[in-house]
């Protein structure tokens, strides 16, 4: 059975459709990349999936529960977690409190949570800044703090979004390290990335989003060579420049 | 090392409160009436804005609608004994009850809004709650409550010639909802609060209930503010809406905290200490140049603090204790540079 399955999910904002009957499956134990050019409706289907938005079509089921237009905090407490595109930390709170608010979903002893929390720090490469503010660290700490927070409340599924943008390529590296590590742990991976070169290595399964239409689903090589995926990301001409070289290209 | 620190912290806690328990001996306080009433507001006022503190500072909520929920408490306090002739303790406790459930109630929809827009509408209810009981005839309107003489005594929790068990009182009231805010900061709750008002959508997004943990929080708030005008009415001995139910009332509540340092532990006691000896004294230096002069000198302070740190005077020793701290780091690191040269 899936772990969470998005069924003809479509999300309108007045007359602009920004998902239109998108339909996916996320398997236990995968990392599932969701790409798509800018302006495709990633985000949004995020939103819809963990109740920030109301989706206007459509269902969501994670673990057999039909998690439908529920509020997020519910969704969270399921065990589907995400993060932001844009970092949502706690910035008037230290690094280490960030991630107790993560423990103390599962925990509600403080002495407990702490030593939740000081693994996530661990896990996350965040020891260090343990006490330090969290609106200080650098963009690239803050995606990791934001991580680790999710790690925190122990989920089943995490949703990232974006969670590399904006890092230098080491950062890149140690993000993508970092999550095929809690993949070995048993997390399941929903990422919307934009960075291909990380994404493609990591990812079991990608599904392309493009003005809110589902065009491609299925294995990262089979992807990058796919037309629909090519034309919407460089355009009609350069699909069609790369057709005429033919298989030339893609064979070596 | 943290625990060591928390276990230190509650050491230097403790021994304040003993302070306070022997202040009253000290012979200038005991033989100065003046003085023990200033002592008296400053531990009440510190309860009150401590009281707010903790939706208006944890949780970021800032309400100016804390008057309505003092003014509850007084009424409470001031019907049991004016209207129905009993002993104040029954009025306390339904006037605290009804002030968190009407807290509740009116907080529930006011959520929907945030930041500036909230407090805007707290700020209706302050207005709507002032006209409700100037012209409610059940409770004198805006005659309002006038103590009988009573007999003296905690029974009746009424003095006439000494304010030392007064003060006890207040102590009473300060160290129960200091105790609570200090057990609050460090729980499951208090962290949840600090993270609604940081941020509402990741509190949300990390599993936080927010409209639960903010109608908590409100109502704790209102229930605490309640106990405070519950004993302010029994040691002004009157009540009338104007004295407890008005935006002048719900402002010192605020302002206290703010010049402290909202959503600090001891940010409204540092408040109080600063705004009451200010109010009494200019009240009685320059009285005749009517009232006001403590809330320019007041406005002014918060202004000069504010502008300076904006966390209050809790963030400027925050900020010394910072500097201190590095100034030493570096000292030593020096020392050892040079220790090394030689």
């Amino acid at each position: 059975m899936a772990l969470l399955e998005v069924k003809g999910i479509s999300k309108n904002f007045g007359s602009l459709l920004a998902n239109n009957n998108v339909t996916f499956k996320v398997k236990r134990g995968t990392i599932v990349g969701l790409i798509g050019p800018n302006g495709a409706g990633k985000t949004t289907l995020f939103n819809c999936i963990t109740g920030i938005y109301k989706s206007s079509k459509g269902s969501v089921s994670f673990l057999g529960h039909d998690i439908t237009n529920l509020p997020p905090y519910k969704v969270t407490r399921l065990g589907a977690v995400r993060t932001f595109q844009i970092v949502h930390t706690l910035k008037e709170m230290s690094v280490f409190d960030n991630i107790m608010i993560g423990a103390y979903l599962r925990e509600g002893n403080s002495e407990k949570a702490g030593k939740i929390a000081e693994e996530c720090l661990k896990v996350c490469f965040l020891s260090e800044f343990k006490n330090k503010r969290a609106g200080d660290l650098t963009i690239g700490l803050k995606k990791r703090l934001e991580l680790a927070r999710a790690l925190a409340t122990d989920p089943k599924l995490l949703m990232l979004d974006e969670c590399m943008a904006g890092l230098t390529s080491t950062e890149v590296k140690e993000s993508v390290e970092l999550i095929k590590k809690l993949k070995n742990k048993g997390i399941t991976f929903l990422i919307v990335e934009h960075i291909m070169e990380a994404i493609m290595p990591i990812a079991d399964n990608i599904v392309v989003l493009d003005s809110g239409i589902k065009i491609a689903e299925g294995k990262p090589e089979a992807i990058i060579r796919d037309e629909r995926v090519i034309e919407a990301y460089f355009g009609q001409k350069f699909s069609k420049r790369l057709q005429k070289k033919g298989g030339a290209r893609v064979n070596g | 090392m943290k625990k060591n620190s928390v276990r230190k912290n509650s050491i230097y806690w403790y021994l304040f409160i003993i302070l306070l328990i022997l202040i009253p001996l000290i012979p200038q306080v005991a033989g100065n009436t003046f003085t023990q009433h200033i002592l008296v507001l400053v531990l009440l006022y510190a309860s009150m804005s401590q009281a707010w503190n903790i939706i208006g500072g944890y949780c970021g909520q800032v309400s100016f609608g804390h008057s309505v929920f003092f003014g509850i408490g007084a009424y409470g306090a001031g019907m049991a004994v004016v209207k129905f002739g009993m002993v104040p303790w029954p009025g306390v406790i339904i006037g605290a009850l009804i002030a968190m459930i009407v807290a509740v109630l009116i907080s529930y929809p006011c959520f929907k809004l945030k930041g500036h827009y909230f407090a805007i509408a707290t700020f209706a209810i302050v207005e709507i709650f002032n006209r409700l009981f100037m012209v409610w005839y059940w409770v004198e309107g805006a005659l309002g409550l006038d103590y009988p003489l009573v007999d003296e005594g905690w029974k009746n929790f009424m003095w006439y010639e000494t304010k030392i068990p007064y003060y006890y009182g207040a102590l009473f009231l300060f160290v129960i909802i200091f105790g609570l805010v200090r057990y609050i900061e460090r729980s499951r709750f208090g962290f949840y609060l600090q993270a609604v008002r940081e941020d509402q959508e990741t509190a949300e997004s990390t599993g936080i209930n927010s409209t639960l943990v903010k109608l908590m929080a409100m109502g704790i708030s209102a229930f605490l503010a309640a106990l405070c005008g519950a004993f302010f009415v029994q040691y002004s001995l009157r009540v009338d809406p104007p004295m407890v139910m008005s935006l002048s009332v719900s402002m010192t509540f605020v302002l206290v905290t703010i010049l402290g340092g909202a959503g600090t532990f001891l940010g409204p006691l540092l408040g109080a200490m600063i705004l009451i000896p200010l109010q009494e004294y200019t009240r009685v230096l320059w009285g005749g140049l009517g009232s006001g002069i403590d809330l320019i000198l007041f406005g002014l302070l918060i202004v000069l603090i504010m502008i300076r740190q904006p966390k209050g005077i809790m963030g400027l020793i925050n900020e010394f204790i910072n500097y201190k701290q590095k100034k030493k780091q570096i000292f030593s690191e020096s020392q050892e540079k040079n220790q090394k040269e030689v």
